[in-house]
């Protein structure tokens, strides 16, 4: 009982009772089709999120909704928008507002990766990397914190890339437009704390996604050897820490970068 | 409260101002109480008030009394006078 005592009440709650840790919540994630944002979809309609899932295919969204509804207690809907289009975004947003009314939680994780060595950077690379990882972040952002303002707060998760704090040849544009999402992550934790909504990033390491699957034999066992922990990382894992930024549980966590990388080093 | 009332209410609240205050010529940034702080609360204020959800375009052009009228009528609200 004593260390009871040392517990949040949201803590002791979800530890005694059956609540989910996000039960009724109304969530959206960007880029939900595959990889690390359908891990998080996954994980997040399994804690009792009403979810809204974001991508570029309406086939691939519904064929994800559909396997989301048979074990989510909540409604699942759909949100077909490119997030580097400010129009689409504004119109994604009002549909979710008719349907929803607001949102609680803003997981930012569509985005791309588009490698080339710098004399090899088209301008049409760096519009297309910049417009996904970072502009997308902001004008997702910028609508969801007026909606999670207007419920008294909230949560943004930012997934950034361990590329953004570590740096890789051949990865000049990638990596400066998942550290611009960084940056972006603090100075929104300070402009929206008053408001009771909590900014985080992840900057996920080498996980077993398409994108890491897309490399040759020798290069994927380079990227292994460079783990501490001597495997790649299981996107189930990036979603736990999304998990726990986006409840109670981080009800004091805001403008911090959290590394799920196996201890890699590049 | 018809929509004009819902509209002075929602600019009362948000930037803390009398009534008699809140006309058709009132600019952003000419009384100290609307900031851009206050701003965002007055757009916060106006999409309760009327239930809709205001684009980013919407919040930048909306620089007076008149013209937050003007913006809201967009969404289907009509004000009577």
């Amino acid at each position: 009982m004593q260390k009871l005592k040392k517990l949040s009440p949201d803590t002791i709650s979800h530890l005694m009772t059956d609540t989910m840790l996000l039960e009724d919540k109304i969530v959206l994630v960007t880029g939900a089709t595959k990889g690390i944002g359908l891990a998080i979809a996954r994980k997040f309609a399994q804690e009792g999120a009403r979810i809204f899932i974001n991508g570029r295919n309406q086939l691939e969204l519904n064929k994800i909704s559909v396997e989301l509804g048979k074990f989510s207690k909540q409604k699942v809907s759909t949100l077909l928008f490119d997030v580097s289009d400010p129009d689409q975004v504004k119109f994604g947003f009002q549909s979710l507002f008719k349907e929803a009314k607001g949102l609680d939680v803003l997981v930012n994780n569509a985005g791309i990766l588009d490698d080339a060595l710098i004399g090899m950077v088209t301008p049409e690379q760096i519009r297309n990397v910049y417009g996904s990882n970072t502009f997308g972040t902001i004008y997702c952002s910028q609508y969801a914190s007026r909606l999670m303002q207007r419920r008294g707060g909230g949560r943004i998760v930012n997934i950034s890339s361990i590329i953004a704090t570590h740096g890789n040849k051949g990865q000049v544009v990638y990596g400066g437009s998942k550290a611009a999402v960084l940056g972006m992550t603090k100075s929104l934790a300070k402009e929206l704390a008053p408001s009771n909504i909590c900014v985080n990033a992840i900057a996920p390491g080498f996980i077993d996604t398409d994108m890491a699957n897309s490399l040759d034999e020798v290069k994927f066992q380079e990227r292994v050897d460079s783990i501490k922990m001597n495997r790649i990382g299981r996107p189930e894992e990036v979603a736990d820490v999304a998990l726990f930024l986006s409840s109670n549980m981080s009800s004091y966590v805001t403008g911090q970068v959290i590394g799920v990388d196996g201890g890699m080093l590049i | 409260m018809n929509n004009t009332d819902k509209l002075i209410h929602a600019f009362v609240t948000a930037l803390g101002i009398d009534q008699s205050l809140i006309k058709d010529s009132l600019e952003y940034n000419t009384i100290p109480q609307w900031d851009s702080v206050a701003h965002m609360a007055l757009i916060a204020a106006l999409e309760d008030e009327f239930d809709i959800m205001l684009d980013t375009d919407d919040i930048i052009d909306m620089s007076s009394v008149a013209k937050a009228k003007e913006i809201v009528a967009r969404y289907d609200i009509t004000f009577d006078d």
